[in-house]
């Protein structure tokens, strides 16, 4: 497999007058094409600054990444920000509308994915009228649309009841996993990253490196995240995290 | 007879009761409004009347309603509303396009708004009514001079409101529109704008009454026709009546623009 993105020694810090916060320190690490990367760590670690200088919203202060410049970056944040004046068929087809790429093709696409999430009848209607689990389904159809080789998922399910949590984060699970997506999750929710991903990576308090790294592989299929968590490997990787995470603090 | 109406009590879903409940408290309340406008005018009418207040420095219900009649018979209503009128809708419609344009422009070039910001705080502050002199001097006296005047008392205000308003739009949204390869440009059309029309129409409902404000201050000074223009002459030759209607009919625009731009909300709302 080839790594679909590398960083090396990246380091990152936040300025103000009263001095600087070193936020990320020295990290490095790759990213496998098809791979789903979870990374966890204390909450303020800089995980989110992590997804900002790989989407190249934020320049990395020293330290490189190496990526195909062809490569096209799709990002979840936290809370879906669908737009109330917009109907969700309109919602969904922002990002192609901001890449000028409205074309028959891209929207039959969208319709199609609106279908294969459950959405379709939903298309003419407004966010406020969803459930926030059909909401972030919706969000990650707009990341979709523009056909993104990497997703990046910041805490998409955090703003969630537990529920919803649980049934969302296996939905779009497998979604990315069906489509064979490249995908980086950033979760504090120790379950979440062991029930999703092919790899975690364990980041230590600020400023920030990768601490820990653990392979993730199941006998069984991840189709449900109930059947992963009732598995002993599930218990013996979430006792290591935990573990590893606990000698932080 | 009496089992009847118990029956029909009954009857009576939760709902049903909810509903006329709502309905009587909305009936009491429109009495009371109009009960508190008849008191007062039946007070006002008898005082005057009865002589214990002077008719000719307090005029009376009866007759503002004749002299308001007379202004129509002899079309010097429509004359002097008419000018009024228009004058503040024009200053309303510049104002509204100025702030919105110079609103944009300031949140779209952060180190603009920076730079102006003194300058805003300044003008924002300043007694608008303190400019009406030298505007007559600068313009002349006229609709030219009235309209700058409306235009001068809230465009300032409305700006720093509208920016304010622009610049407390979630920065996550304009995130959203970064990760979707989207600019600062795109931004602002896909989410500042379309997310601040609430704010643009109920700051439109605060300009509105500034606009007639100083309207009247630029009437007051520079005119020879509108109702500030009476009010003031009015005043000067002890012609209390017209003063009163000219201020009744102001009350009457006032209420009626603010009336539209509140329907053109709840249009707004319905529509959402």
């Amino acid at each position: 497999m080839q790594p679909i993105l590398s960083l090396e020694n990246i380091s990152y810090s936040y300025h103000n007058l009263k001095g600087e916060t070193p936020a990320i320190e020295d990290m490095s690490f790759q990213v496998m094409e098809g791979e789903f990367l979870a990374i966890v760590g204390p909450s303020g670690c800089g995980k989110s600054t992590l997804l900002s200088i790989i989407s190249g919203l934020l320049k990395a202060e020293r330290g490189n990444i190496y990526f195909d410049p062809s490569l096209t970056i799709g990002y979840m944040l936290q809370h879906d920000h669908l737009f109330e004046w917009r109907t969700i068929y309109q919602n969904v087809i922002l990002g192609l509308e901001l890449n000028k790429n409205v074309t028959k093709e891209n929207t039959d696409y969208v319709l199609q994915l609106l279908k294969d999430y459950g959405l379709y009848s939903f298309k003419d209607q407004k966010p406020s009228q969803l459930s926030g689990g059909m909401r972030q389904r919706a969000a990650l159809i707009r990341t979709m649309a523009v056909k993104p080789e990497l997703l990046l998922l910041d805490e998409p399910f955090s703003a969630l009841d537990f529920q919803t949590r649980m049934t969302v984060s296996a939905d779009i699970g497998n979604i990315i996993r069906n489509t064979g997506k490249t995908a980086i999750l950033i979760t504090h929710d120790l379950s979440e990253a062991i029930t999703l991903a092919d790899r975690v990576l364990v980041l230590s308090k600020r400023p920030s490196r990768v601490k820990y790294e653990l392979n993730v592989s199941y006998d069984i299929e991840r189709t449900s995240a109930l059947s992963i968590r009732n598995t002993v490997q599930y218990q013996t990787y979430f006792n290591t995290l935990w573990k590893e995470l606990s000698d932080d603090t | 007879m009496t089992l009847n109406k118990n029956k029909n009590i009954i009857n009576l879903t939760n709902q049903q009761a909810y509903i006329l409940a709502h309905k009587r408290h909305h009936h009491i309340i429109a009495f009371l409004r109009l009960l508190i406008l008849v008191i007062f005018l039946g007070v006002w009418e008898y005082t005057t009347r009865a002589g214990y207040v002077d008719m000719f420095f307090f005029s009376s219900p009866t007759s503002i309603v004749k002299y308001l009649y007379q202004m129509i018979l002899d079309s010097s209503f429509f004359k002097h509303t008419g000018i009024t009128l228009i004058e503040t809708i024009v200053s309303f419609l510049l104002v509204s396009f100025f702030s919105l344009f110079i609103a944009t422009l300031l949140w779209y070039r952060n180190s603009l708004s920076e730079i102006l910001e003194p300058y805003l705080v300044v003008l924002n502050s300043l007694p608008k009514s303190a400019l009406a002199p030298l505007l007559i001097v600068w313009l002349g006296t006229g609709s030219r001079t009235i309209i700058v005047a409306g235009i001068s008392v809230a465009v300032f205000g409305s700006i720093i409101s509208l920016y304010t308003g622009f610049c407390q739009t979630d920065e996550e949204l304009l995130k959203l529109i970064l990760t979707l390869g989207g600019s600062r440009k795109d931004a602002l059309f896909k989410v500042i704008l379309p997310s601040s029309i609430p704010l643009i129409i109920s700051n439109m409902k605060v300009n509105i009454g500034l606009c007639l404000v100083g309207v009247i201050i630029g009437e007051f000074l520079a005119a020879r026709r509108g109702l500030g223009y009476l009010i003031i002459y009015g005043s000067q030759v002890f012609q209390l009546n017209m003063v009163i209607t000219s201020i009744i009919i102001l009350c009457a625009i006032a209420m009626g623009l603010y009336k539209i731009i509140q329907s053109l909300e709840h249009w707004y709302k319905k529509m959402q």
